[in-house]
């Protein structure tokens, strides 16, 4: 590993809960920069994902222009799914997640962070990348403009609910299989009501209700979920 | 009360009530599941629309029902694990997350060899077909990541918060048919209005959703014995008790 140590910023009595908050996120987006590989990989992983459909269904531009959405959806979900794993681990094998646990700051909203982090690093590159594959993929202009407002809701959803999986499978053997089973069935309604709005979109049919719909799933996994990973975390540092 | 509430809380009490209770639990609901299951085959009149072939409806709605209110039930002993971190809870849990995985396959198993002759097919992707696949998903995690834990007590609260994060599917399950334009017909028992249905069909139907339940009462504390008996082998009643079945 190149560069100097991160160094684990001092979360300590003093610290406000937002200094607190900010100092694990700022931290979690620094580690991620001194592993590059490890932010490159998912996004390569979406691209992959979604060449296998032209290439192994049909080329066709009919299909691609029907089906495109759906796909990117599904790819964006898989490749969310495949960085969930890095976002407690380390933390745990190092034992920086020992300490944030004992933090006087409560540890949902250091979870928050972390997930929020753990976000931008992935799923945000990818509603980035998603135009230059919508184009790809034949869709029409609105309805990537579209797609990407989905994803762009949608992907801070699939981090946080998979938080909670993240932190359940902590520790465990063939943690990576048991999380995706885990954590599928509760992305689905996510899938559902974002390649739901982008069929309804291209069809000409308002989309308000649905986007009105994913943002509340939005704000009710930021409101629930960062305390079940909360309490996922501290069972899964106990057990271990 | 408290007492009581402490009673609950021990095993060994536990056992002793269901050695009493089961026989009870197993001939009440054998006597209304068949009584129901009989007459709704072999008497209830037809159906003026779909023929015979509606009667699965004495297997498919009792199924479909236990299978929600098996996941509610093991919500709210979730809950008291987490809270109270009674034992007898998280036995609970632990004992009754297959038979729920049984009864929503079976559920959709059946909903299938209706849907064949009703509508054309076997599976469509509709909302509440979709919603109870969900459902075997979730039994399937819970039953998965137990398994995947060796300590008993983070296994137990571990599969607690799980449970309770796939409640939000039960409301799906139980709206889909109201909120979504679907194939699927909606619920047949209602809390505030008279069913549909003449009395000759929804009183076997209801006849065999309670022996189900009674079945389940059964089946779960035979379930939580033998979990019981596993988790306590090494305590002197548990010893006792075995070696009084030996001749």
């Amino acid at each position: 590993m190149t560069g100097n140590p991160v160094r684990v910023h001092p979360v300590a009595e003093g610290v406000s809960v937002a200094g607190a908050m900010k100092a694990v996120f700022l931290r979690d987006v620094k580690v991620a920069f001194r592993q590059r590989q490890d932010l490159l990989n998912p996004l390569l992983f979406f691209v992959m994902v979604v060449t296998l459909f032209p290439l192994g269904v049909s080329p066709e531009v009919s299909f691609l222009r029907e089906a495109g959405a759906g796909i990117l959806w599904v790819a964006a979900l898989l490749s969310v799914l495949l960085s969930l794993d890095h976002l407690f681990r380390h933390d745990f094998d190092d034992g920086t997640l020992e300490q944030l646990v004992l933090q006087p700051q409560p540890l949902f909203l250091l979870v928050l962070a972390k997930t929020l982090a753990h976000w931008m690093l992935t799923g945000l590159p990818l509603v980035i990348l998603t135009p230059v594959l919508g184009v790809m993929m034949h869709q029409p202009g609105n309805s990537i403009g579209i797609l990407c407002l989905t994803l762009l809701i949608g992907t801070p959803v699939l981090s946080l609910i998979g938080s909670i999986g993240a932190a359940l499978t902590l520790g465990l053997r063939s943690a990576g299989v048991l999380l995706s089973l885990l954590i599928i069935p509760l992305y689905i309604p996510v899938l559902i009501f974002g390649t739901g709005t982008v069929a309804a979109a291209s069809e000409g049919a308002p989309v308000g209700a649905y986007l009105a719909l994913m943002g509340a799933f939005l704000f009710l996994a930021l409101t629930l979920a960062p305390f079940a990973s909360a309490s996922a975390l501290k069972i899964s540092m106990s057990n271990s | 009360m408290w007492q009581f509430f402490h009673k609950l809380g021990s095993p060994k009490w536990f056992y002793g009530i269901a050695t009493r209770l089961m026989p009870w639990l197993l001939v009440v609901g054998a006597a209304l599941l068949l009584a129901g299951v009989v007459w709704g085959l072999a008497f209830a009149p037809k159906d003026y629309l779909q023929g015979n072939s509606y009667r699965i409806i004495f297997i498919h709605v009792p199924t479909a029902f236990l299978a929600q209110s098996v996941y509610i039930m093991m919500a709210v002993a979730a809950v008291v694990t987490l809270v109270w971190r009674m034992k007898l809870a998280d036995v609970f849990v632990k004992a009754v997350a297959p038979v729920g995985l049984v009864l929503t396959f079976l559920a959709l198993f059946t909903g299938a060899v209706w849907g064949k002759p009703t509508w054309g097919t076997w599976w469509i992707w509709d909302a509440r077909l979709t919603s109870m696949l969900i459902l075997l998903f979730l039994y399937g995690g819970v039953i998965a990541l137990d398994r995947a834990i060796n300590d008993e007590k983070s296994a137990a609260r571990a599969v607690s918060v799980l449970v309770l994060v796939g409640v939000v599917n039960i409301p799906i399950i139980k709206y889909s048919v109201e909120w979504w334009n679907t194939l699927h017909q909606p619920a047949t028992f209602k809390l505030t209005e008279k069913p549909s249905m003449p009395a000759e069909m929804w009183v076997p139907l209801l006849l065999s959703v309670l022996g189900l339940y009674f079945i389940f009462g059964w089946l779960a504390c035979l379930r939580m014995q033998t979990e019981i008996i596993f988790r306590e082998q090494r305590t002197r009643w548990v010893k006792d008790l075995v070696m009084a079945g030996r001749p």
